[in-house]
């Protein structure tokens, strides 16, 4: 039998990407652990705390309201996203002049900062000044996103959408392209319908780029912050104080370490688990043939 | 069931052809008579597919009229026309299970539970895919999935014409005799009628009553596989089919008596004197060595087949094929072939010419 060559300094050839992911990741996540289990009375003097930070915001109403706010939001704009990116797509241009046009202007959005788009819309939506509140409030329309909770939301709901569709309509549009004109052929001699065309060719085609475009909505909307953050500063109220605003303003605002550092932990395990369960979910679909 | 009718057609995938060269369909007039079974032969991009998709309704003809039974369908789409299609890559809905696929285009069009669930069974049993009912398309084989795009073409009893684009090209060897075979059935009991697009010369001469050979989008010649095998029409009939292609030497034809280079060969029957670019061809089947007739060749090469021998040669400087029987004899004074006169025939411009007298039968 073949002796195998044993030679342990091939381990060194992994070094660099070990040093550069513990700098990158690893010991910033280990400074957040390492707040997460001390109190600290300033004077950068700490004391063990235990699991005590994460047992308060565990029973802390405020991160349980975070968190229903904040599964409703991503909730809310997948809902939309979703099936309208899918409808843009389907109703886009397949090929020629309009094509490439309509793909340049979907990509816009994308290519505007978080930070732009923000005040864009705070902009937009005042109703001094901002041509959308400005014209509601002369329709009669009780549109403020400074004192109402609804129109806080409608506000930060409609401007994901506006920012978003586009990616999710550039994926799905993606796939679309990918199906060969033999299937469309096929299902003409068929005589399927619109409806089975999408329903049984369509989608099916789609399925895998459109989980790539939830899994990426999902995450990013769950961690969403500067956007509603610069339009209505979590407000009125903690009306628009999603997850990572919270957590801001506990950390920063607040300056209280220990529970930002628990509260961070237990919001980066929630993303990681649910981008767990959904990844299992879809490789197992994908096994069984959906 | 139908009489398909070409009119004056004619494609161009140009908005403005404005030359023949820009149609990839060059006009074409014909009648594909009820219940026959045709092959569309020819090299890829000769306009095969282009004249089947017309015919379907996928594709709107830039000119031209195509009939069924007389009624004018031009502009019918393609669910009216009540056509079935095969395509060359299997097309199957993944989703579905091999039983909803075959029954999909029955419940597209309302027919009752009962009589899909018939068909079903009868069109697997057919492709011998009973026992996959229940699975999903998605994980089944390329030929699997090309099984089933056939049954979905085959399920419905009353269409007009079963189309075929080159459906076997991803099935393995075996399979592709056995499915031919079926197909070969299915029209022997059905009657349909059937146009099977194949670049492959074996499949059209077994599969069809007429095979239709299309040449740079046109149609060159339409005839028996005996017709295209004693006379084809033009010189690329006689290359394409045939194994190897038919020889095709530059000559003078004068009489009945064609000159290569000076030396004489004996034609069946009298031609008019011929202008442009004249040739004679024959079949290296037609073709005999010899020791002291005909033309000199000089021997290169001499492939045995197992049933028969070809002898590559070189007349004048010109590729000259012969098959010759196993146990025919290829000695080294051989240096002479002499072609069945019968067997000849006459090209000017790559078109064959009629004999205008005595022409043998």
């Amino acid at each position: 039998m073949q002796q195998k060559t044993t030679n342990q300094k091939a381990w060194f050839l992994v070094l660099p990407v070990l040093i550069l992911v513990a700098f990158s990741a690893v010991i910033p996540l280990m400074t957040v652990v390492n707040y997460s289990v001390q109190d600290t009375f300033g004077n950068n003097q700490f004391f063990w705390a235990g699991l005590e930070w994460f047992e308060e915001m565990l029973s802390d109403e405020r991160m349980w309201n975070a968190l229903q706010r904040q599964l409703m939001f991503s909730g809310i704009i997948l809902a939309i996203e979703i099936p309208l990116g899918i409808f843009v797509a389907l109703n886009m241009p397949k090929s020629g002049f309009w094509s490439s046009f309509c793909l340049v202007v979907m990509s816009l959005p994308l290519l505007i900062p978080w930070n732009v788009v923000g005040t864009i819309w705070q902009i937009f939506g005042r109703v001094d000044i901002g041509l959308l509140g400005h014209t509601l409030e002369a329709l009669g329309i009780n549109y403020n996103y400074t004192q109402n909770t609804v129109s806080a939301w409608i506000t930060i709901i409609v401007m994901d959408v506006w920012h978003w569709t586009s990616l999710v309509a550039l994926l799905a549009f993606a796939g679309l392209k990918s199906i060969p004109d033999a299937y469309y052929q096929a299902a003409r001699i068929d005589q399927a319908s619109r409806w089975k065309v999408f329903r049984f060719i369509e989608l099916p085609k789609m399925m895998g780029v459109l989980m790539i475009a939830i899994l990426l909505r999902f995450m990013d909307s769950f961690m969403i912050y500067t956007e509603p953050f610069v339009v209505t500063g979590g407000g009125p109220g903690n009306a628009t104080t999603l997850l990572s605003i919270d957590l801001v303003k506990m950390a920063l605002g607040q300056f209280d370490l220990g529970p930002a550092a628990a509260f961070s932990l237990m919001y980066f395990l929630v993303i990681l688990l649910i981008s767990w369960v959904f990844y299992t979910v879809m490789v197992n679909l994908d096994k069984k043939g959906l | 069931m139908a009489r398909i009718t070409l009119d004056n057609l004619a494609h161009s995938y140009m908005a403005n052809p404005a030359s023949e060269a820009d149609f990839a369909l060059k006009e074409l007039n014909y009648d594909w008579e009820d219940g026959e079974a045709y092959a569309l032969l020819g090299a890829s991009g000769c306009g095969k597919s282009t004249l089947l998709n017309i015919i379907s309704g996928l594709l709107m003809p830039s000119q031209g009229r195509i009939l069924f039974d007389g009624k004018d369908v031009t502009h019918a789409p393609t669910a009216e026309r009540n056509i079935a299609q095969v395509f060359q890559f299997p097309v199957v809905y993944d989703t579905m299970t091999v039983q909803d696929n075959l029954a999909f285009p029955l419940r597209n069009r309302g027919r009752d539970e009962a009589y899909v669930a018939e068909r079903v069974q009868e069109i697997a049993r057919m492709i011998g895919m009973e026992d996959m009912l229940r699975k999903k398309a998605r994980g089944l084989g390329a030929d699997a999935k090309q099984k089933i795009s056939l049954g979905r073409g085959m399920v419905r009893k009353d269409v007009n014409a079963l189309l075929f684009d080159e459906p076997l090209t991803v099935i393995d060897p075996h399979m592709k005799w056995e499915l031919r075979t079926q197909l070969k059935k299915l029209h022997h009991d059905f009657g349909h009628t059937m146009i099977y697009v194949t670049h492959d010369q074996t499949e059209a001469l077994t599969f069809a009553d007429k095979v239709v050979v299309m040449y740079d989008g046109r149609v060159v010649q339409i005839g028996t596989p005996e017709e295209l095998f004693e006379r084809p029409e033009h010189t690329f009939v006689g290359y394409f089919i045939g194994s190897p292609g038919m020889n095709v030497i530059p000559a003078k034809v004068e009489g009945r008596m064609a000159y290569v280079n000076g030396a004489e060969v004996a034609l069946s029957s009298r031609y008019a004197p011929l202008s442009g670019k004249v040739e004679i061809g024959v079949r290296p089947e037609f073709v005999r060595l010899s020791e002291s007739e005909g033309l000199p060749v000089k021997i290169r090469r001499i492939e045995d087949a197992g049933r028969h021998k070809i002898i590559r040669a070189e007349c004048f400087g010109q590729d000259i094929n012969i098959i010759s029987g196993e146990d025919d004899p290829v000695r080294a004074d051989m240096t002479r072939v002499t072609f069945d006169a019968a067997k000849v025939n006459v090209y000017a411009n790559d078109w064959r010419v009629a004999p205008t007298e005595g022409e043998a039968a």
